[in-house]
């Protein structure tokens, strides 16, 4: 960006490859941090809604809102209570994956044939037993495919949180705009797409493990 | 209590509300550069989506255009289109954001028009065309009003996307609401950081609203009941920005 500087310049990378590294383990820190709370979340939040089918508009309701707020003006919003911390940081990452997380856990269960849990309720099979035997098992790869968009939104989202001081990667990005350097600003973009792309990769791995049957002949 | 006393001063001071930094120049800024892409976006994936749906070709690269979309963070791609514009000597603001944005806009527009015009059933084209409608008859009077609705929705989220990221051109010194967020930032100024953040949840929020109204409007009325779009490919492909 500045005349005459190469796009990388490798020198510097292999000097900041410790830096670097830091950065990636934060970045999935973050991510790891808000897709297991975000699930808890929306699996407890799924339960009720089976329970009470009337939970679910209103649910989704509230999610779709925080979802249609952008990432920047979320977080902002969060700062002046929250500060630049990373319970502010998460804040915005687990409500984005709420939206996500909660239809596809309630569409997988609800996607379960009727005939199905009838026949296991006939077997004598208890509400949870029906739950957990039965309906889990048959959702997963819903749910598996509501997982995938969660993980590769967050980890878009999470160079974001680069601005009010946290950012894993992101930080990288913004070093490089603030200081007309493309050096880190490419690496780190690169970095948070290759994460996308192979975490993406790890969970489709995992679903053909717990879901066989879904594998294509 | 009196943080948001703070917010209402700051509202309140007329110096907020004119000139180039002033609330309404940055909402107009904003919505320009958020409508200008948006129309980009939409030229360039519309007619492409409607012809590969009505050809039945090209889904593979429809279907995956939108899963790459999404795994493009919108930042990761503010910062690479930053060395491009610079190279091209188009500068800072604009430019690199309106680049940045538009491949954040082509993907759900392009699997929406594919997929609607994909699962209008094919019965009725098939009757269309035993009546002896042409190709572009069947596309503009058949194919085409039975997909409107989650074209619009396509469009609509392309749109959602392309104001909520917008913010993100105030960090390569472009205009628009995101400057009060990036300056509030700066100079820990959080009455401004609050406002401009605000102000960006409603705009993105009225225009996801104001679609709506447009979907209503333009949807005859014989489809209006139609239920939320099955295909788990199309329900799925909105993101968070």
């Amino acid at each position: 960006m500045r005349p005459g500087e190469p796009l990388i310049l490798w020198d510097w990378t292999f000097n900041h490859v410790p830096d670097i590294w830091q950065r990636v383990l934060e970045h999935l820190e973050l991510t790891a941090i808000a897709i297991s709370v975000g699930f808890v979340l929306a699996f407890v939040l799924s339960l009720g809604i089976r329970q009470m089918p009337g939970l679910y508009a209103p649910v989704t309701w509230v999610a779709g809102v925080l979802y249609t707020i952008p990432s920047l003006a979320l977080f902002a919003l969060l700062i002046p209570f929250t500060g630049l911390s990373i319970l502010t940081a998460e804040i915005g990452l687990v409500g984005y994956t709420l939206l996500i997380l909660v239809r596809n856990i309630v569409g997988g269960l609800r996607s379960v044939p009727p005939d199905v849990r009838e026949a296991a309720v006939g077997m004598g099979y208890s509400n949870w037993q029906v739950l957990w035997r039965i309906e889990l098992p048959l959702a997963m790869v819903i749910i598996i495919a509501g997982l995938r968009v969660a993980l590769v939104t967050t980890i878009g989202l999470v160079t974001v949180t680069g601005l009010i001081g946290q950012g894993g990667l992101g930080f990288l990005i913004l070093q490089g705009i603030q200081q007309f350097f493309a050096t880190p600003l490419i690496i780190g973009a690169v970095l948070s797409i290759v994460l996308a792309v192979l975490l993406d990769g790890l969970l489709v791995l995992v679903q053909r493990q717990v879901t066989p049957w879904s594998r294509p002949a | 209590m009196s943080f948001l006393l703070q917010v209402a001063a700051w509202l309140a001071d007329p110096a907020h509300w004119s000139g180039s930094d002033g609330i309404p120049n940055r909402i107009a800024e904003h919505l320009l550069l958020s409508g200008v892409t948006t129309l980009a976006a939409v030229l360039i994936a519309l007619p492409l989506g409607v012809l590969f749906g009505h050809s039945g070709r090209g889904g593979f690269l429809a279907i995956n255009v939108a899963n790459l979309g999404r795994a493009l963070p919108s930042l990761a791609l503010l910062a690479l289109m930053l060395p491009i514009t610079l190279n091209l000597k188009l500068g800072l603001g604009f430019w690199p954001t309106f680049f940045a944005l538009v491949p954040l806009g082509i993907p759900p527009v392009l699997t929406n028009s594919y997929v609607a015009v994909r699962e209008v059933d094919r019965d009725v084209v098939e009757a269309a065309r035993g009546m002896g409608l042409k190709e572009r008859q069947v596309l503009r009077m058949v194919e085409l009003p039975i997909a409107a609705p989650l074209i619009i929705a396509g469009v609509r989220n392309a749109a959602v996307a392309i104001v909520a990221t917008a913010t993100l051109g105030a960090l390569v010194a472009g205009g628009g609401l995101g400057r009060y967020i990036v300056d509030g930032l700066a100079r820990q100024e959080y009455p401004r950081l609050f406002v401009g953040a605000l102000l960006v949840a409603l705009l993105s929020i009225a225009v996801e609203v104001a679609f709506g109204a447009f979907e209503r409007l333009a949807v005859s009325s014989g489809l209006r009941s139609e239920r939320e779009p099955t295909d788990p490919r199309v329900t799925l492909q909105e993101r968070p920005r």
